[in-house]
């Protein structure tokens, strides 16, 4: 029971909670919780009209019910009648109630908005908060809509209650935050600012709130608040701790006041006037003053609330970036934090210290404390905080201790949280590189990190080592030679080997005059390891391989020997058969200038942003790195490339076998597809193509703009003239499987058609299950698909199943399933049936995963009309879709809007991929959908959308 | 601010305030993972955390979390004050406030973190001028109060 049973007490609702609270399993939860859902119903549905109080308290017990976290779906009538109750607390849970059940059913809409009407026009100020904290809470476009034009009114009214220009500020901050659209800047504005000038300091806490998000959007409209901020903040910062009565917090005078107050300069620039600024300068050294003073009290929340304000000032002194005086200050006040025993302040410190170090001003400040750093990253308890300083490390290296960082987050790594090794592996490789002066030191550091973190070493960073070795041939030799040390450890990282066998490949030669690392150690170094590597890196190692028959031909005998291994040239893996036969060949027929030639040298790659700052970008988000880390980052790059702008293609490896994607493309970030060639299944001798690419278009199909399906003439079960023609349902039937790939294709009361699917890439297998219901045999059973198909059982037993399989190659993109024709005689009838095969286009998607920023570009750039198919329909399935079995990326936080939908995928054909972009917006209220595909390929983007539309 | 979550040590939400809009079922998943996070954290680990894009302050008082999530530019210090001023109002309504009395009350949970912040944001930091809305409130409803009947008197309807 509750300790205190303010005010009303509804009895019932008290009991009933302490019955849910005595359940002892969920089983029993949920049994009571249906009793007292039947029990509210019934009263609900009633003939006696309940009375204000009793309708207060079922509606209570459902929104606790709700609360509990079960849905409810009835009752939202009887709070609506609530809101029009003259009774206050009756009105109150109405609010309540609707303000956390949300309905959009367009009805209830209406009479809530006109309630709400209604109380703001009661004059009534209790009233009005309530009507104004409902829709503050809400927030949606339909109230947006109906109150956007009167709160502002409100708002600045000269009648207006406190209390009501409170609720009034932040209701229409929260309609400007859902549909800014809607809120109409107008007259009432210069009056808004002039709110911060309001005796009531509830309503400027309030009013500022609104005034910062306006200023954000509307700079120019409401630059006359500084002045005011200005003057406002100096007011506070020098009353004494009393001044301020119940506004001072734990002897901080207005510390949210204050905070907000400095947050809404950080809108603008410096002030301009030399006099509001003087004031402010003087404000700011005020705050930084205090921080010296010893603390009024010994309570947290003292020192909370007087350092919240501390770090807000140093904010708005970083944003200013122009005080040098201050932004030392900051700093140090700012490093004594660092050492403090509040852990939040430590973490703040390092936070703050980040943006502090971007700043020319206090860049020297901040690395003075370097040492405290790197002890904060050997010793804090805190992942969180070990991260903060890690990323202070990061922001404030720079060419005079880039060697001590790096040494210092190497070491760290070795027992770093498995949650932020990646970031830290990025953070110095991109040190590393940036400053570098000597690249033997950066060639370490690399091999470095392979060594301590293989695994979290991305491919972006061991591309970019092999970038810089090839670019830089001061370095190549003692790169050369680092890697063949490394490869003595007996377990080296694979990431090692592919680094290893690509660097040996182009410049062994550099070490092969010393007898330790002849031609024949350095190749049976690299082959040692080629067992346990995955079949990329042994790709990579067998292209090594043919470099090393060119730079060595005394190693020719020995190396053809291996690739002529079964091991090797029967290899199951086609790439790697490929290579082996290729490289062979190549490397018996070819002369030597040709050999030469064809595996010269790889050429400098061109200059060009770090592969792997895009990625710490694309990982952090925007903003993580700053704009000038990414000029440095760019205008270092250029300097290590030492202007290698030549693009020669001729000569790499990648020219002797275009099917196989090189490093080198990879290297310069434009990744081609994957091969063809080894997506296809292992058994690929089995595999029948059956939709082969020549032959007229069979004549059931019954459509001519089809460019995918033609058979072959010589499939000859089909005669098309005795199949039946396709049945109705068909189109219905192959809807049911565009998201799935297994389920009952057909049935009636003979036969039953089951179907199993799998996809990959461009290539498909189905199996065919014809299952005969009765227990009489099917006799001449035949089926046929416009295309061929390798015959059947022509029996099926009573009660048994044959089965079929067929393989599917996607070779364009194509609108009209294929048929699927099925005769056979049951007791001297025959039957025929003829059904559309479940292959649609979508079976073909591979997703792509991609960021928000991505997404609306590529969905820019597809903005052709014909690019682009849409379709608004209706429901037909509850709403709470899950895109599911489509084959395309689901995209999470990609949309502003979260009920959206957006997904992306490539429709895999063997001519071509075509990129596809899908969005599905729900409208909850209407019942309806639109749905909006865009592709780079027209037919695509009709054929997509008219079959997802049938799928919700 | 973009919401507060009240949960207890077992991971029973007890009270949840969303200032912007969500479906259910994203409510529910944030719910859960929150919870999860910060229930997981030892004791001395600093209040804030990054959290997707968002900022996560928190702090426990007795059985109960407080959870915000705020956004970056915002600040960690004064929301971990907004925290203890919402706990300073309830336990000044309800007299020593615990779990049971937000349990039972949760309306006036409700009603009270309506007044002290509205859309995500401080809209009297007050403590009297708070619990003086709040009170006038209960003392309308006093007023209003009628005799009801001995069923309803034992908690039988």
């Amino acid at each position: 029971m509750p300790a205190v049973s303010k005010g009303d007490g509804m009895r019932g609702l008290a009991v009933f909670i302490s019955d849910i609270r005595n359940c002892k399993s969920k089983e029993a939860e949920i049994k009571r919780i249906n009793k007292e859902l039947a029990n509210i119903r019934s009263k609900f549905k009633g003939d006696k009209a309940l009375d204000g109080y009793s309708k207060k308290k079922y509606v209570c017990k459902l929104l606790f019910i709700f609360l509990l976290g079960h849905d409810i779906d009835f009752g939202h009538m009887e709070a609506v009648n609530l809101l029009s109750s003259n009774k206050y607390t009756e009105k109150q849970i109405g609010y309540l109630f609707i303000s956390v059940l949300v309905n959009s059913n367009s009805e209830l809409i209406r009479l809530i908005n006109n309630a709400i009407k209604n109380d703001l026009a009661s004059r009534n100020p209790t009233f009005m908060c309530l009507a104004l904290h409902c829709i503050a809470n809400v927030g949606s476009r339909e109230m947006a809509e109906a109150f956007a034009g009167e709160i502002p009114r409100i708002l600045v009214a000269g009648d207006t209650m406190d209390s009501v220009k409170q609720s009034a500020a932040l209701c229409l901050l929260r309609l400007y935050k859902t549909s800014p659209d809607l809120v109409l800047m107008g007259e009432w504005t210069s009056r808004v600012v002039h709110l911060l000038n309001d005796q009531h300091m509830g309503v400027v806490t309030a009013a500022i709130s609104l005034i910062t998000c306006l200023s954000q959007k509307n700079p120019d409209e409401f630059k006359t608040c500084v002045s005011l901020a200005v003057s406002r903040l100096s007011r506070i910062v020098s009353s004494a701790s009393t001044d301020l009565q119940d506004y001072t917090y734990y002897f901080v005078p207005a510390p949210w006041l204050s905070c907000k107050l400095l947050r809404l300069l950080q809108c603008y620039p410096p002030p301009e006037d030399g006099a509001v600024k003087g004031r402010l300068v003087e404000c700011l050294e005020t705050i930084l003053n205090k921080a010296q003073e010893p603390p009024k009290s010994k309570k947290v929340q003292h020192s909370n609330a007087k350092n919240a304000i501390l770090f807000e000032a140093i904010s708005l002194i970083i944003h200013y970036d122009s005080e040098p005086n201050l932004l030392v200050r900051a700093c140090n006040q700012l490093g004594q934090f660092l050492q403090h025993r509040e852990t939040n302040l430590r973490y703040l410190a390092l936070e703050s210290m980040c943006t502090l170090a971007s700043s020319e001003f206090s860049h020297e400040a901040v690395k003075t404390h370097i040492e405290t750093v790197i002890n904060a990253l050997k010793t804090e308890r805190d992942v969180s905080v070990r991260q903060r300083a890690a990323d202070l490390l990061y922001a404030m290296c720079d060419r005079s201790n880039a060697k001590q960082i790096v040494a210092e987050m190497l070491s760290y790594l070795e027992t770093a949280d498995y949650s932020i090794r990646e970031e830290m592996v990025l953070k110095v490789a991109i040190l590393a590189e940036k400053y570098a002066v000597d690249y033997s030191w950066y060639v370490d550091t690399i091999l470095n990190l392979i060594r301590i973190a293989g695994d979290y070493v991305s491919e972006e960073v061991w591309y970019r080592v092999i970038q810089i070795v090839i670019n830089r041939d001061d370095v190549q030799g003692y790169a050369a030679k680092t890697v063949f040390e490394a490869l003595q450890a007996p377990a080296c990282h694979e990431n090692m080997v592919k680094v290893g066998g690509y660097i040996l490949g182009e410049f062994g030669n550099l070490i092969a005059g010393d007898p330790r690392s002849s031609p024949l150690i350095q190749f049976n170094l690299l082959h040692s390891k080629f067992h346990l590597c995955s079949v990329p890196t042994r790709a990579l190692l067998l292209s090594a391989y043919i470099k090393f028959i060119n730079l060595f031909p005394e190693t020719k005998p020995t190396i053809q020997e291996v690739l002529r291994s079964d091991s090797q040239i029967r290899n199951s893996d086609v790439e790697l058969q490929q290579r082996a036969v290729e490289y062979l060949k190549l490397s018996s027929i070819a002369s030597t200038d040709v050999l030469a030639t064809v595996l010269e040298e790889m050429p400098p790659f061109p200059e060009r942003e770090s592969s792997i700052l895009a990625k710490l970008k694309k990982k952090k988000g925007p903003g993580a790195v700053s704009v000038s880390e990414l000029e440095d980052g760019k205008r270092e790059g250029g300097e290590l490339n030492g202007g290698g702008e030549r693009i020669t293609d001729a000569s790499a490896i990648a020219a002797s076998n275009a099917s196989t994607p090189s490093p080198s493309a990879d290297l310069l970030g434009l990744r081609s597809a994957a091969p063809v060639g080894s997506a296809a299944p292992s058994a690929g001798s089995l595999l029948v193509d059956v939709f082969s690419e020549a032959g007229p278009v069979a004549p059931s199909s019954g459509v001519t703009d089809d460019n995918f399906l033609s058979s072959t003439p010589s499939s000859s079960s089909l005669g098309s003239e005795d199949a039946a023609p396709p049945l109705p349902e068909s189109d219905e039937l192959l809807n049911k499987f565009v998201c799935k790939n297994n389920g009952v294709l057909f049935e009636n009361q003979l036969l039953q058609i089951g179907i199993k699917s799998e996809y990959r890439q461009n290539l498909g297998r189905m199996y065919l299950f014809y299952g005969n219901k009765t227990s009489v045999q099917f006799v001449s059973f035949t089926t046929a698909l416009n295309v061929q198909t390798k015959p059947v059982e022509p029996l099926v037993e009573g009660g048994a199943q044959v089965q079929q399989v067929i393989n599917i190659e996607c070779l364009s993109d194509f609108i009209e399933a294929p048929l699927l024709n099925i005769k056979f005689r049951y007791g001297g009838a025959l039957q025929n049936i003829t059904l559309k095969l479940p292959v649609t286009i979508n079976k073909f998607f591979q997703p792509t995963e991609m960021s928000s920023q991505d997404f609306f570009q590529r969905w820019k750039q597809l903005s052709l009309p014909q690019q682009e198919a849409q379709k608004i329909f209706k429901a037909n399935n509850a709403m709470d879709t899950e895109l599911l079995g489509l084959g395309t990326a689901l995209l999470e936080n990609v949309d502003p809007n979260p009920e959206n939908f957006v997904c992306a995928g490539v429709i895999q054909t063997k001519a071509q991929q075509v990129g596809c972009l899908l969005r599905l917006e729900p409208n909850a209220q209407a019942q309806m959908y639109r749905l909006t595909l865009r592709s780079s390929k027209d037919t695509v983007s009709k054929r997509l959308c008219e079959l997802l539309a049938q799928q919700f | 601010m973009q919401f507060m979550l009240l949960f207890s040590r077992q991971g029973k939400l007890r009270l949840q305030k969303w200032y912007v809009p969500l479906s259910d079922k994203e409510k529910k998943k944030i719910t859960r993972e929150l919870v999860q996070t910060v229930l997981a954290r030892k004791p001395k680990m600093c209040s804030f955390l990054e959290w997707r894009d968002l900022k996560i302050v928190y702090k426990r008082y007795a059985s109960l979390y407080f959870c915000c999530a705020i956004e970056n530019q915002d600040n960690e210090l004064i929301t971990l004050e907004i925290i203890h001023r919402y706990v300073e109002l309830l336990d000044k309504y309800f007299g020593s406030v615990c779990e049971l009395d937000i349990i039972f009350n949760f309306e006036k949970a409700y009603f009270i973190l309506d007044e002290f912040l509205l859309g995500g944001e401080a809209q009297e930091t007050s403590k009297k001028n708070v619990l003086k809305a709040i009170e006038q409130a209960d003392l309308l409803q006093e007023e209003a109060e009628t005799p009801r009947s001995v069923l309803e008197e034992i908690g039988l309807t």
